[in-house]
């Protein structure tokens, strides 16, 4: 059996957790002196050798992405981390930030160590606020105690950190999109190559992390890449956050080793609600395909997933009962996917919008068998088609959909209408007694 | 409506433009947080705002209303004081998002994205706001108000028209304006971060139940000394 291993999330239950004081109470900082009192090239080797990948999606071997950086490149070199969390279903970086911001900045420190970069941005999304200021605080007492600025720990090593708050975009999160709104620009996704490693911000050699990943390093230096292998699988190493929301008794954060499945996590939060039955989710947030009761045992690491059709993405385990339309829940991630398109290319913009009408008519009966290989055919120019992942993502819910719920489609067309009563899919169904909704005798 | 700001204003916002600038390698950097700086004088992105940042860096004003445009985040109209955000991508709207979202609208009168007559709330369906263990989740100003339901919602916009004390779930002791809020997001602090919880409830889900059956992340001496070896025991976790 897997059993649990909270690492990032150890010290959240100290009310002073998000202090100095709090994180330097359970051992905070002291990776950071280790860390410099190493080579920098040996830091990169040992974060190669914990096998760490991103956590924020697509999983690249994070010590690789450093090892990228090209040794004869005169320009500055910038780390970026990406702290936009916005993919639909996840919600681990915006806890971690607010209960444990000084894990993040201690990883910051010894990352732009590793990697030889005096000047690290965290560009955090806009609709946080409170996230921002717990950051910005963070950042303040580490300059305040030394540990950012010039000379950090007597070490000769200078850095400044910069907390950037964006203004509400998706696509920000996707690397070089973000790095374009760093500049100043629309967010929009670059051509690549060159990659940033080459060339990132401001043109130069940059390295762009999720909040996740480098809040991850302290720990490795710490304990050691041995011990970061110890957890996890071979090729998936490591504790991650996986993150249940939806009909789950106990919604929340839990800190596994990567291989995990959706049946012990569920164990662990209570099993689905109470008098009803798992239906779909989704493994790693809504641009990863959805899953159904076959996949309960599926490990979930990035190798196992992917075998079983999908994506390990960023572990955002969204759970829906038998109360939930497949229909309305996928047309409702494509208009998300349609809002926040950015317009560059044309099978995303134009592929989202419609299939936004589509799936509209669909779910209130209006639509036909033929709009199901109408939406297929989209998909087909959508994915591998955009110019980055955002549009491939929003094929995922369609096409996985259509291939498990069939059937519920045609049911909508066949009943000229929505099969449910979307009243049971919501969090105070069961809790009612009487009276609010007619009639039913839902207890 | 004049297209820039009288002279006290943009004296005053200049100190704080410079600033700004100065935290970045290379000045457009500092365009996100100056809209954000000019709304936070207005309430919005107006015509004299985008003139404003546009001087600041030398761009035109096209160049500053094609990145002001973009972003959902910057309003080209008046907000409430009080901007509330429902929650309606999938999973919020399934656990009940649509239904707060509609008795939001009701119970003020106003439609997506419009203030109430008197300028205090305003209402807007907003996207994933990365607290879905927390769901259905309304946002105030940008702060969390976690786990609501319809009742909760139309209770809390009357407290707002009322000017009642209103505290997020996971936030500062009080809530601020939007103005206030906007001004954070430039980069300028109201020394609040220490205020509210450091974690809520779902977020401890995890790690209460590690501390309850004694699991652990395994000892890092025991993985140093013998990797191969150490499954059988209680802390271990593969």
């Amino acid at each position: 059996m897997t059993t649990l291993t909270p690492v990032l999330s150890a010290n959240w239950d100290r009310a002073d957790s998000f202090t100095l004081e709090g994180y330097r109470a359970t051992g905070g900082y002291q990776a950071l002196r280790t860390a410099l009192g190493m080579a920098p090239d040996t830091l990169v080797d040992l974060v190669k050798a914990s096998g760490l990948r991103g956590r924020g999606g697509a999983g690249f071997p994070t010590g690789m992405k450093w090892g990228f950086l090209p040794k004869d490149n005169p320009n500055p070199r910038y780390l970026v981390v990406n702290a936009d969390e916005s993919e639909p279903g996840t919600c681990k970086d915006v806890p971690l930030l607010l209960a444990n911001p000084h894990v993040l900045v201690e990883g910051v420190i010894i990352s732009a160590y590793a990697i030889r970069s005096s000047q690290a941005f965290i560009y955090v999304r806009g609709e946080v606020l409170h996230v921002i200021r717990r950051l910005r605080h963070a950042v303040e007492e580490a300059r305040a105690a030394g540990l950012i600025g010039t000379d950090i720990l007597g070490s000769g090593f200078d850095l400044d950190v910069v907390v950037h708050a964006g203004a509400g975009a998706y696509i920000c999160g996707e690397e070089t999109a973000l790095l374009d709104s760093l500049e100043g620009y629309r967010g929009q996704p670059r051509l690549k190559p060159p990659f940033p490693a080459v060339a990132g911000l401001y043109a130069s050699p940059t390295v762009v992390n999720n909040v996740e990943s480098i809040a991850s390093v302290p720990a490795i230096v710490a304990n050691g890449a041995e011990w970061f292998t110890a957890m996890g699988t071979e090729k998936s190493a490591g504790f991650g956050f996986f993150s249940l929301s939806g009909h789950v008794t106990r919604p929340g954060q839990y800190e596994a080793p990567l291989g995990i499945t959706l049946r012990e996590l569920l164990d662990m939060a209570g099993g689905i609600r109470a008098g009803h039955r798992l239906k779909f989710w989704t493994p790693g947030g809504s641009s990863t395909p959805i899953f159904t009761e076959e996949h309960l045992d599926t490990p979930l690491d990035f190798e196992s997933v992917g075998a079983a059709g999908s994506m390990l993405g960023t572990r955002a385990l969204q759970i829906f009962d038998e109360t939930t339309c497949v229909v309305r829940a996928v047309g409702r991630w494509i208009e998300f996917y349609a809002h926040e398109s950015c317009g560059k290319c044309t099978p995303c913009r134009e592929g989202n919008y419609w299939m936004v009408q589509v799936l509209d008519r669909l779910e209130h009966g209006q639509g036909t068998e033929a709009d199901l290989d109408k939406l297929l055919d989209i998909c087909d120019n959508l994915l591998g088609r955009s110019f980055c992942a955002l549009g491939d993502g929003a094929a995922s819910p369609v096409m996985s959909s259509i291939k498990h719920f069939r059937q519920e489609y045609i049911d909508h067309v066949a009943q000229g209408g929505c099969p449910f009563d979307h009243r049971k899919s919501t969090v105070w169904a069961d809790r009612a007694p009487a009276g609010a909704q007619a009639g039913e005798e839902e207890r | 409506m004049s297209t820039t700001f009288p002279e006290d204003v943009r004296a005053r916002l200049e100190v704080d433009a410079k600033e700004i600038i100065g935290r970045y390698p290379r000045q457009r950097s500092a365009l996100l947080p100056l809209l954000h700086l000019v709304q936070a004088e207005e309430g919005y992105v107006s015509a004299a705002g985008i003139r404003f940042c546009a001087d600041q860096l030398g761009l035109t004003t096209a160049e500053v209303t094609a990145v002001a445009t973009f972003y959902t985040m910057y309003k080209r109209r008046p907000t409430g004081d009080y901007h509330v955000g429902v929650c309606t991508n999938t999973l919020c709207a399934v656990m009940g998002g649509d239904e707060i979202f509609a008795a939001l609208k009701e119970h003020l009168g106003v439609g997506n994205d419009e203030a109430t007559e008197d300028g205090r709330v305003s209402v807007e369906h907003i996207e994933c706001n990365a607290a879905c263990d927390f769901a259905p989740v309304v946002m105030v100003n940008w702060e969390f108000f976690d786990n609501q339901t319809p009742e909760s919602a139309r209770r809390l916009v009357d407290d707002l028209r009322l000017g009642k004390d209103v505290r997020p779930t996971r936030g500062p002791d009080r809530l601020c304006t939007w103005k206030e809020a906007s001004r954070i997001l430039a980069g300028f602090g109201d020394g609040r971060g220490t205020e509210g919880v450091q974690a809520g409830g779902p977020s401890l889900e995890g790690l209460r139940l590690a501390r309850e059956r004694g699991w652990a992340a395994p000892d890092p001496a025991a993985t140093r000394t013998a990797p191969a070896e150490g499954d059988g025991d209680e802390g271990s976790a593969k």
